[in-house]
C-alpha cells in the first residue's frame, strides 16, 4: 500500500466549502492568514442580518504560515469579541474554554489553511459536535501538516514532496490520505525498499 | 499443548511453518483463474468439518505463537490497539461473541461460566483464568476489546453505524496488510478505503457499504482478501515499513519458494447486539509458495492470477517489483491445463 | 426473506391491557435459547396469521435490552388501519405460538453524545423506554419530554416518572400542557443529540424547530414507521419472477409478492430502511411514493419503488423482482 504514489485525490481528502451565514444563537469563527478575507465575505453575505450576527460573534484569528496577518480587517467588523493570537497552540486553550461553555445552536466557521481547519475540527469533535456541523473554507497557503507514519511525529507547513521528517529524519512522500482525528496527511518513507534512492524534492504545496 | 500448537516465530529466524494438515485446509482465495475486486460476500455459516469455516472463530496450530507475536508488537507500540471512548460497549459485545463462540466450539480449550454478570473465563492454551464482571471495565486488566483480542487470532476493527455510514472507531491491528489503525481510526467507510485503487470506480465500496448497513444480528457474512508478503511476517505495518520493505529486494529464484508467502485474509462481519456496531475480524493465513504449489490446481491458478493482475493492483498490494520473479517461479508448476471453478483442490 | 437471520419462534407469555387503546405483549422463546440482547431503539417484525392473511408489522422493543428471557412491545389499536393492530388486540392471547424477527435498529443512540434529549409523542414512547434503560446502565445523561393526550392514555408516564424522577417530563394535551420546545432547544450543552418519535406532525415540528435554532441535522434523529396505506387494487408485473400479480386494496405490494411466493427482501416494512428498494423497468402511470427512503429526485423519476408502502395507479408497472 505504501508505495502507491498515484496522483489524484483520495476520498479521505477533506472537501472545503464556502462560508455561509446560518441561523444560530451564537457564532464562533476561527481563521488564519488569508482566511480573514473569507470572514469578511461571510459577514457581507449576511447582509441586513450582519449587525445581529456580529453582536453574537466571537472571532479567533492568527497569522498564516506565510506570515499574512489581516487582523485589522477583522477588528473593523465590530464583532462582540475579536482576538488575535500568534499560533494555534496559543489559541487552543481559549477555543476549548469557549466550546466547553457553548450550547447547541452555536454556529462554528473555520477558514484559512488546512492545518488550522483540521485542528479546529478535531477540537470541535472532541467537544462532542459532529465534524459535519462545522463550516469550512480554504484560503491561502496550501502547505500541509503531515504525520510521519513511522515515528508519529507531525511536521508542520510541509512544502515539498518528498520531505524529511522533522523528528526522525526519514525521507517521506506525502500521501493524499488524510486523518481528521490527527488533522494531518500521511507521510511514508520513500526509500525503504531502496535505501538512499530519494527522488528530488518538488515544491507541491505553497 | 505442544502437540496441538506449533512452537514458531514470525520474526527473526522465521521458524513459522504449516503442517500438511494446515496446507490442506488453507483458504485459497481464488475461485477462478483471474482476480478483480468485488463485494464477494457470502453468509458466514459453518463450513465442512476441518475447514477454516467450521467454526465462527478458527483456532489453529499457530494460535499460541501468533498471540506471543501480538504481545511483542503491542509492547513496542501500544497504539496498535485503540478504542474511541464511545466504542467500549462494542468491545464488550465482541468479547461476549468471542468467548461464547470459543467455549461452544472448542470446549476442551476454552470455558465460560456465567452467573449473571459475574463471568469466569478459562483459556487453557494461553494458561489464562479470569473472573470478571461483564460490562465493568475495572474488573479486567485492560479494555474488553484488547483483553479478548490478545487471545484471538486475526486483526479486529469495530465500526460504529450512524449517518448512513460506518466509522472505524476501535481496533486491534498487529497483523495487517500495510495500513495504520492509528492513522485511520475515526474515518468513514469511504475514507479508510481511500487508498485502494480501482475499486471505488467499480462501485465496490458503495455496494459493500449499502449491504453492511443492513447487516443483521445473527446473520454474519464473510469474504476473502489477499496480498503478498516476503517471509512469514505478521506485522507488515506501515509503522515498521522501513524494517520490512528492504526484504522485498532480496528474493531470488533460489529462495522465492521458501520466502515468498501468499497472505490470505478471511474477513468476517458481525452485527453486534448492544452497541449496534459491526465487528470486522480480519484473520490472516500465510502459506509459502513452495507449500502452495503442492496443490496442483492452486499452483496453476496462482500463476495465472499473478501474471494477469492489473498493475495498479499489484502496486497497491506491494509486489509489482517482484511480479516477474513470482511469475517465473510459478510458471514451472503451470502445465496450461484447465482448472475447475471454486477454490477447493481438484479431486485428483 | 429478511436477509439471512432466522426467525425466532416465540409464544405469547403475557398480554396486558394498559388502557382502552394500548396493549402490551411479552414474547418468550420456544426453542430454549436465550433472546438476543439488543440496542435501545431497535424493532422486531411480528408475523401474524390472520385467517390465512399473513401480516407482518414492525414494533419497537421496549423491554430491558439486556433481558434475554423475553421481548416486550406495546401496540396501539388503529381502528382505521389495515388490521395488524386489530389482530394483535383482538386475537393474540397468552399461549399463542408466533414468529418474530431478530432485532434491527434504525433509531440508534449516538453514544458520542454528551447528552441525549428524548422527545416522545403518544405510542412513540416505546423505543425510548428501552433507550433509557440502556442509557441508565451506561451512565449517560438524558432527559425525556413525553407528550400524550390525557392521563388515561399516558401509558408508562407514572412508571417512568418513578424510575427516572426529574429527568422525565410529562405533558397532557387535554390539560393544555405543551412541550416548551424553543426553551429546550436553547439550553442544551454542545454535543447534545436530539431524538424524536411520535406522530408525523410532531416529528416535523421538532426537527424543523431544531434546524431553525441552528442544530445540525447530524445531531437530530427521528423514527416514524408508516403503516402501508390502503388504496385501490393495482396490477404489477414482476420481471425476474415472470409473474403478474394483483395487489389488493388493503394489501401492500410487498405482501402481494410474498403471497405469490416471491422472495423479496425487507427489514422494517415501514418505508424507512431502504432494504426493499426495487428498480422499476416500466411505469405507464404514477407511483404513489409513500416512503421516507428515496430522494425527491428518485421519486420524481419513477425509476425505483419501495414495495413495503408504495402503490401505483395507471396502465402498466413492471419491476425488477
Amino acid at each position: 500500500m505504501t508505495n502507491s504514489v498515484l496522483e489524484g485525490t483520495m476520498r479521505s481528502r477533506p472537501v472545503y466549502g464556502v462560508l455561509e451565514p446560518r441561523p444560530g444563537k451564537a457564532h464562533l469563527i476561527v481563521a488564519d492568514g488569508e482566511g480573514a478575507g473569507a470572514v469578511v465575505d461571510l459577514v457581507a453575505r449576511a447582509g441586513e442580518t450582519a449587525p445581529a450576527m456580529l453582536a453574537r460573534t466571537h472571532i479567533i484569528y492568527m497569522p498564516g504560515p506565510n506570515g499574512t496577518d489581516a487582523f485589522e480587517s477583522l477588528k473593523a467588523l465590530g464583532a462582540a469579541q475579536a482576538f488575535r493570537t500568534h499560533d494555534y497552540s496559543t489559541a487552543q486553550p481559549r477555543l476549548k474554554k469557549v466550546l466547553g461553555d457553548a450550547h447547541m445552536g452555536l454556529q462554528i466557521y473555520t477558514t484559512g489553511t488546512e492545518g488550522l481547519m483540521g485542528q479546529v475540527l478535531r477540537d470541535v469533535m472532541e467537544a462532542g459536535l459532529p465534524a459535519q456541523a462545522v463550516q469550512t473554507e480554504h484560503r491561502g497557503s496550501t502547505v500541509r501538516r503531515v504525520q510521519c507514519v513511522h515515528c508519529k511525529g507531525i511536521t508542520e507547513n510541509v512544502r515539498t514532496d518528498p520531505f524529511q521528517c522533522s523528528h526522525c529524519g526519514l525521507h517521506l512522500f506525502v500521501r493524499d490520505h488524510y486523518s481528521r482525528r490527527l488533522a494531518a496527511y500521511q507521510g511514508v518513507n520513500i526509500d525503504a525498499e531502496d535505501p538512499g534512492e530519494v527522488p528530488p524534492a518538488v515544491e507541491r504545496f505553497k | 499443548m505442544g502437540l496441538e500448537f506449533n512452537e514458531e516465530t514470525f520474526r527473526g529466524d522465521f521458524s513459522f511453518k504449516n503442517s500438511p494438515k494446515a496446507i490442506k485446509r488453507f483458504p485459497f482465495p481464488f475461485p477462478e483463474d483471474s482476480y478483480m475486486y468485488s463485494v464477494n460476500m457470502e453468509p458466514h455459516v459453518p463450513g465442512p468439518k476441518g475447514s477454516v469455516f467450521e467454526h465462527t472463530f478458527d483456532v489453529d496450530e499457530h494460535y499460541v505463537s501468533e498471540m506471543r507475536d501480538r504481545a511483542m508488537v503491542l509492547a513496542d507500540d501500544p497504539l496498535r490497539c485503540q478504542s474511541l471512548p464511545h466504542m467500549t460497549l462494542a468491545g464488550w459485545d465482541l468479547l461476549e461473541l468471542i468467548m461464547e463462540s470459543k467455549a461452544r466450539d472448542y470446549p476442551h480449550w476454552f470455558e465460560l461460566h456465567k452467573n449473571g454478570n459475574k463471568w469466569h473465563w478459562i483459556n487453557r492454551p494461553l494458561e489464562i483464568e479470569q473472573k470478571f464482571t461483564f460490562l465493568d471495565e475495572t474488573t479486567l486488566p485492560c479494555g474488553p476489546l484488547e483483553y479478548i483480542t490478545r487471545q484471538t487470532q486475526g486483526d479486529f476493527t469495530l465500526q460504529d453505524q450512524r449517518d448512513n455510514n460506518l466509522f472505524i472507531e476501535a481496533g486491534m491491528v498487529t497483523t495487517q496488510a500495510d495500513w495504520s489503525l492509528d492513522f485511520d481510526i475515526g474515518m468513514s467507510f469511504q475514507e479508510w478505503h481511500a487508498p485502494v485503487p480501482m475499486a471505488h470506480e467499480l462501485g465496490v465500496f458503495d455496494r459493500a457499504l449499502k449491504f453492511l448497513l443492513k447487516l443483521q444480528l445473527g446473520a454474519p457474512v464473510r469474504r476473502f482478501n489477499w496480498t503478498m508478503t516476503v517471509d512469514p511476517l505478521l506485522d507488515t505495518s506501515p509503522e515498521n515499513y522501513p524494517k520490512w520493505g528492504p526484504t522485498k529486494t532480496t528474493l531470488t529464484m533460489d529462495n522465492i519458494g521458501r520466502r515468498q508467502h501468499l497472505r490470505v485474509e478471511l474477513q468476517t462481519l458481525h452485527r453486534l447486539p448492544r452497541s449496534n456496531a459491526i465487528a470486522f475480524p480480519i484473520r490472516a493465513y500465510l502459506i509459502s509458495f513452495q507449500d502452495l504449489v503442492t496443490v496442483p490446481k492452486w499452483a496453476r491458478r496462482l500463476h495465472r492470477v499473478i501474471r494477469d493482475v492489473p498493475e495498479p493492483l499489484a502496486t497497491y498490494k506491494g509486489f509489482l517489483r517482484n511480479r516477474p520473479l513470482m511469475v517465473e517461479y510459478l510458471s514451472q508448476f503451470d502445465d496450461g491445463k484447465p482448472t475447475s471453478p471454486g477454490w477447493w483442490p481438484e479431486p485428483e | 426473506m429478511s436477509v439471512g437471520a432466522p426467525k425466532i419462534p416465540v409464544v405469547v407469555a403475557e398480554v396486558v391491557e394498559l388502557n382502552p387503546l394500548i396493549k402490551r405483549f411479552r414474547f418468550v422463546r420456544t426453542d430454549g435459547k436465550p433472546m438476543p440482547t439488543f440496542s435501545g431503539g431497535a424493532h422486531i417484525v411480528v408475523e401474524m396469521d390472520d385467517n390465512g392473511t399473513r401480516r407482518m408489522n414492525p414494533y419497537s422493543l421496549m423491554s430491558d435490552p439486556t433481558d434475554t428471557s423475553g421481548f416486550e412491545i406495546s401496540v396501539r389499536r388503529d381502528d382505521a388501519g389495515r388490521g395488524g393492530s386489530l389482530y394483535m388486540h383482538n386475537h393474540v392471547r397468552p399461549g399463542m405460538a408466533m414468529q418474530v424477527s431478530h432485532p434491527v435498529n434504525l433509531f440508534g443512540l449516538d453514544l458520542r453524545a454528551k447528552k441525549h434529549l428524548l422527545i416522545a409523542g403518544g405510542i412513540g414512547i416505546t423505543p425510548f423506554i428501552a433507550q433509557m434503560t440502556q442509557l441508565e446502565h451506561l451512565g449517560h445523561r438524558f432527559e425525556l419530554h413525553y407528550s400524550v393526550r390525557s392521563p388515561e392514555l399516558g401509558a408508562y408516564a407514572d412508571d417512568l416518572k418513578s424510575r427516572y424522577g426529574d429527568r422525565v417530563h410529562i405533558y397532557y394535551d387535554n390539560q393544555k400542557h405543551m412541550i416548551p420546545l424553543a426553551e429546550l432547544l436553547e439550553g442544551q450543552p454542545l454535543g447534545t443529540h436530539l431524538y424524536v418519535c411520535g406522530p408525523k406532525g410532531m416529528i416535523a415540528w421538532v426537527l424543523g424547530s431544531a434546524e431553525a435554532a441552528g442544530w445540525h441535522p447530524s445531531t437530530l434523529h427521528s423514527e416514524e414507521f408508516l403503516a402501508p396505506p390502503v388504496g385501490h387494487a393495482f396490477e404489477v408485473e414482476l420481471a425476474a419472477s415472470r409473474k403478474t400479480i394483483t395487489v389488493g386494496p388493503a394489501q401492500s405490494l410487498l405482501e402481494a409478492m410474498e403471497a405469490a411466493g416471491v422472495d423479496a427482501p425487507y427489514l422494517c416494512r415501514g418505508g424507512a430502511c431502504g432494504q426493499c428498494e426495487t428498480d422499476v423497468h416500466r411505469c405507464d402511470g404514477s407511483i404513489e411514493h409513500n416512503d421516507h427512503w428515496l430522494t425527491p429526485e428518485q421519486k420524481a423519476s419513477n425509476t425505483k419503488i419501495m414495495p413495503c408502502v408504495s402503490r401505483f395507479h395507471g396502465a402498466t408497472l413492471v419491476i425488477d423482482r
